[in-house]
């Protein structure tokens, strides 16, 4: 029962989050926070403090490093670096743990089904606070991300957007990361809210379409893993990456109906 | 020669291990560094974390079936690098997202191969081998594969060349040039797959990413001249590498006494650090002559 | 050295400027600069690339710092953003798959700038409906702006800007990537406006000629100096030999004006072989 709340709970932020992800274009920055971030739980692990903490620390302090970084020059070099190094120093505390494997393989994919009752709150609390700032930054993030320019014209300061983008995503990494691990969360971030921007032109309906895709594909995961025994983060990557090719077939098909009607229309007007 | 000593625990020269990962991480570190600078100008930094990652998919399943799992990292690099180059040559931000989602399934792929492994089998290090990669672990067998495929790397660098720097700067360009793309395309990916596998030999799949294009991105920062740049990247991986080694040689003196700081980390740590300096230097110097903007409104340095 | 048009009595003046000048680089990009645009007057900013004419319009939206003058909007003194400007700036690109429908787009223009979600409402749906029809956008209010053309998505950035209730419409080459017909059409429909929600218009444009039948005033800028006033009154050869420093000839060939300031590359025309016609005609070879 634990595990329906949190990873339902998980996904909403997922999908929310996602929605702002795919608009922006940053998948890199998606992918690159979790895994840093994961380092920041291997030293919690060292020094024996608690991993959520360490995950939400290191996620925060590589927002704001890939901010600062990026704010003139190359984005995607600088959130390579950013995120690989912290990636090394996991591997660093790590080798100096004597805690291996199966900590390690948790973290980075996922333990959904060993979810317990004390993870419910932390993980709602999180999911609370990260929804609220998306609600809070909807207008004004939107309007940056899409036309940039026009939004400095008006005041809105892309820096300020960009630091508050990326910090929602590092509370989004700390709240999912501990269900779906740090390779894959950034799938169920990233699938579900690209293949709804298939669907609708509609800046509301695709982050609401982007929030079922992603709770959907989640409990199928679930059902997947409980079945089968295989990581669940295996099935969120092979799912979303469904959900996205089907998204985009229909998109394909929608535009070929739309040609062909103009087709006819122009064949019947000539 | 009493400093020196200081500074190069002992035996550090004599040691076969360590003479075969200067060999091959001096010389992958070169290659990666060329090979860089065009992934750096492209902008596909991510697309190559995410060649690296399906690389390592690739080895963790080939692993599993018996086969080299360098062979199966490069078969997996290679495709996945022309499926990413056939979604998508123009929209940058629609390429970044469909490169996240093939890299998703393909880490998923990854996740499951792993759990057969570590269930299958009584080795978990193997995983974290591929992973996080270690250039101690390099048997001398290898060493041959590793430099001639280096060498590869080398010969498609230097004969496209002029070709691949236009493509990289101004594919319409390079279009109306007659430029044959397809096979410079091609060529490219070929180099950067490779690239990738043997950055990923040498400091893990997924810390590879940072010695094909930190040094490069440094250089970048430092030079505007391609030729000038591709020096630089090359000699700034090389230092980063051997640098690397050395201190990884000498922390088995370090706190945790006995067991060593992984080369990995401290590879990538002295990328870290040159790119951060040369990038804060290089902004202190921008912001002393103020904010240059040439009169059609764009920017200083080219902006992602 | 600048000089003024004729002061119109009941004028309004919502754009003033009065000495700017700015420094970039080590070099003076802009001099002296003084002009105004009244309420309800369509002006073009014209100059060749280089002149000057981004850093001015920067300059005005508060983005760019100047080393001196005013820069009054509607009456006030003004350094940073202002919400009486709507602004339209040059290369606007729209990823065909972004979920925004054209209503969208213009909805950010009205409120967007706001924190929070926005709460579907009646009268924000009238307003985003009102300002699409004055653009005559109506028809393709629901459609995804990414799949829009070059024309299309420029009356929907108007009416974005436009949203805003704002005093000035500054628009940076408008007409740069457009047809022939798609630019008659917003030049039309942007002279409309400025009268009919009697805004004052600034656009800026390296050609004046597709602009000379609906500007009400011309801007030229040159050398980062200004000179402002009417057609007639700016574009002639003393004035214009006065703002570049050197001399300068002013044709007028079959209703076009081209300005030959130093070689043929600094032509103010985008036709460059029907001027290389009309010189060999004008000259009578």
């Amino acid at each position: 029962m634990n595990t329906w709340i949190v990873a339902t709970v998980v996904a909403v932020v997922a999908g929310a989050t996602g929605f702002f992800a795919v608009m922006r274009g940053a998948a890199f920055a998606s992918h690159a926070l979790p895994q840093g971030a994961f380092a920041g739980a291997a030293g919690a692990a060292l020094i024996g403090a608690s991993t959520l903490l360490g995950f939400g620390v290191f996620a925060g302090a590589g927002a704001l490093l890939i901010a600062w970084l990026g704010r003139r020059g190359r984005h995607d070099v600088v959130t390579a670096l950013a995120f690989v190094l912290m990636l090394g120093l996991g591997a660093l505390f790590l080798s100096m743990s004597t805690e291996y494997a199966p900590e390690i393989y948790s973290l980075l994919f996922g333990e959904i089904l060993g979810i317990s009752r004390s993870q419910i709150l932390p993980t709602l609390l999180l999911a609370l606070v990260s929804l609220g700032a998306i609600a809070v930054v909807y207008r004004p993030l939107l309007f940056s991300s899409v036309l940039p320019e026009i939004g400095e014209a008006r005041g809105i300061r892309p820096y300020r957007m960009e630091i508050a983008f990326l910090l929602i995503i590092a509370i989004t990494t700390t709240t999912t990361v501990p269900v779906v691990g740090a390779l894959l969360m950034f799938s169920l971030m990233i699938a579900p809210a690209a293949a709804a921007r298939s669907f609708t032109p509609s800046p509301w309906r695709a982050l609401s379409l982007s929030v079922a895709i992603a709770v959907v594909t989640i409990w199928m995961a679930i059902v997947a893993s409980y079945e089968s025994n295989w990581p669940i983060g295996f099935f969120v990557g092979v799912f979303g990456a469904g959900s996205f090719v089907i998204a985009r077939t229909w998109a394909a098909w929608q535009r070929r109906q739309v040609t062909k009607t103009q087709e006819v229309v122009v064949a019947g007007a000539g | 020669m009493s400093v020196l000593g200081g500074v190069i625990a002992p035996g550090f020269f004599s040691n076969p291990i360590v003479q075969t990962a200067l060999v091959v991480g001096g010389v992958v570190a070169v290659v990666s560094g060329l090979v860089g600078v065009f992934t750096v100008i492209r902008g596909q930094s991510f697309t190559t974390e995410a060649i690296s990652d399906v690389g390592a998919t690739g080895g963790s399943g080939a692993y599993l079936v018996g086969v080299s799992a360098l062979a199966g990292f490069v078969a997996a690099a290679v495709v996945s690098a022309g499926v990413i180059e056939m979604i998508g040559l123009r929209r940058p931000r629609g390429r970044d997202i469909a490169t996240g989602i093939v890299l998703g399934a393909a880490l998923g792929f990854a996740a499951l191969f792993l759990y057969f492994d570590t269930t299958h089998t009584s080795t978990t290090g193997a995983s974290i081998t591929i992973l996080f990669g270690s250039i101690f672990v390099i048997s001398s067998s290898v060493v041959p594969t590793i430099v001639g495929l280096s060498a590869l790397v080398l010969a498609i660098v230097v004969v496209f060349y002029r070709r691949l720097l236009l493509t990289a700067l101004d594919s319409d360009l390079a279009a109306a040039r007659g430029v044959s793309a397809r096979w410079v395309g091609l060529g490219y990916l070929l180099a950067l797959s490779l690239s990738v596998a043997l950055s990923a030999i040498t400091i893990g799949a997924v810390l590879g990413v940072a010695l094909v294009v930190g040094p490069a991105a440094t250089a970048l920062h430092l030079t505007k001249r391609p030729g000038f740049a591709f020096a630089l990247s090359g000699l700034i991986g090389l230092v980063a590498v051997w640098v690397g080694i050395l201190l990884a040689y000498d922390s088995y003196y370090w706190p945790p006494v006995g067991r060593g700081w992984p080369v990995s980390f401290l590879v990538v740590a002295l990328i870290f650090s040159f790119y951060v300096s040369v990038h804060v230097a290089t902004q202190h110097a921008f912001k002393k002559k103020r904010h240059i903007e040439t009169d059609d409104g764009e920017s200083g340095p080219v902006c992602h | 050295m600048t000089q003024h048009g004729p002061i119109t009595r009941h004028r309004e003046e919502v754009l003033a400027l009065a000495g700017v000048s700015v420094w970039l680089g080590g070099r003076e990009v802009l001099h002296d600069v003084e002009f105004s645009v009244a309420a309800g007057e369509f002006a073009g900013l014209i100059g060749s690339n280089g002149a000057g004419k981004t850093t001015l319009l920067r300059v005005i939206l508060g983005l760019q710092e100047r080393s001196s003058g005013e820069v009054r909007i509607a009456g006030r003194d003004r350094t940073g953003h202002s919400r009486l400007i709507g602004y339209v700036p040059q290369k606007v690109q729209f990823d065909p798959d972004v979920p925004l429908r054209a209503r969208d787009v213009v909805a950010l223009g009205f409120d967007g700038h706001r924190f929070g979600m926005p709460m579907p409402s009646r009268r924000r749906r009238e307003t985003v409906d009102q300002f699409l029809k004055a653009v005559d956008a109506a028809r393709f209010a629901d459609a995804r702006v990414g799949t829009l053309s070059g024309g299309e998505q420029q009356r929907i950035l108007i009416a974005h800007a436009l949203a805003g209730n704002p005093r000035l419409l500054l628009l940076d080459e408008p007409l740069a990537n457009l047809d022939i017909r798609s630019a008659q059409e917003i030049s039309t429909l942007l002279a409309r406006l400025a009268r009919e929600h009697h805004v004052a218009v600034l656009i800026s444009a390296h050609d004046m000629n597709p602009l000379l039948p609906y500007m009400d005033r011309i801007v030229y800028i040159a050398e980062g100096r200004v000179a402002s006033g009417s057609t007639q009154e700016v574009v002639r050869q003393d004035v214009l030999s006065a703002l570049y420093g050197h001399h300068v000839d002013v044709l007028r060939v079959h209703g076009r004006i081209i300005v030959i300031a130093e070689s043929v590359a600094d032509v103010l025309s985008s036709d460059r072989e029907g001027v290389v016609t009309h010189l060999r005609e004008g000259i009578g070879s």
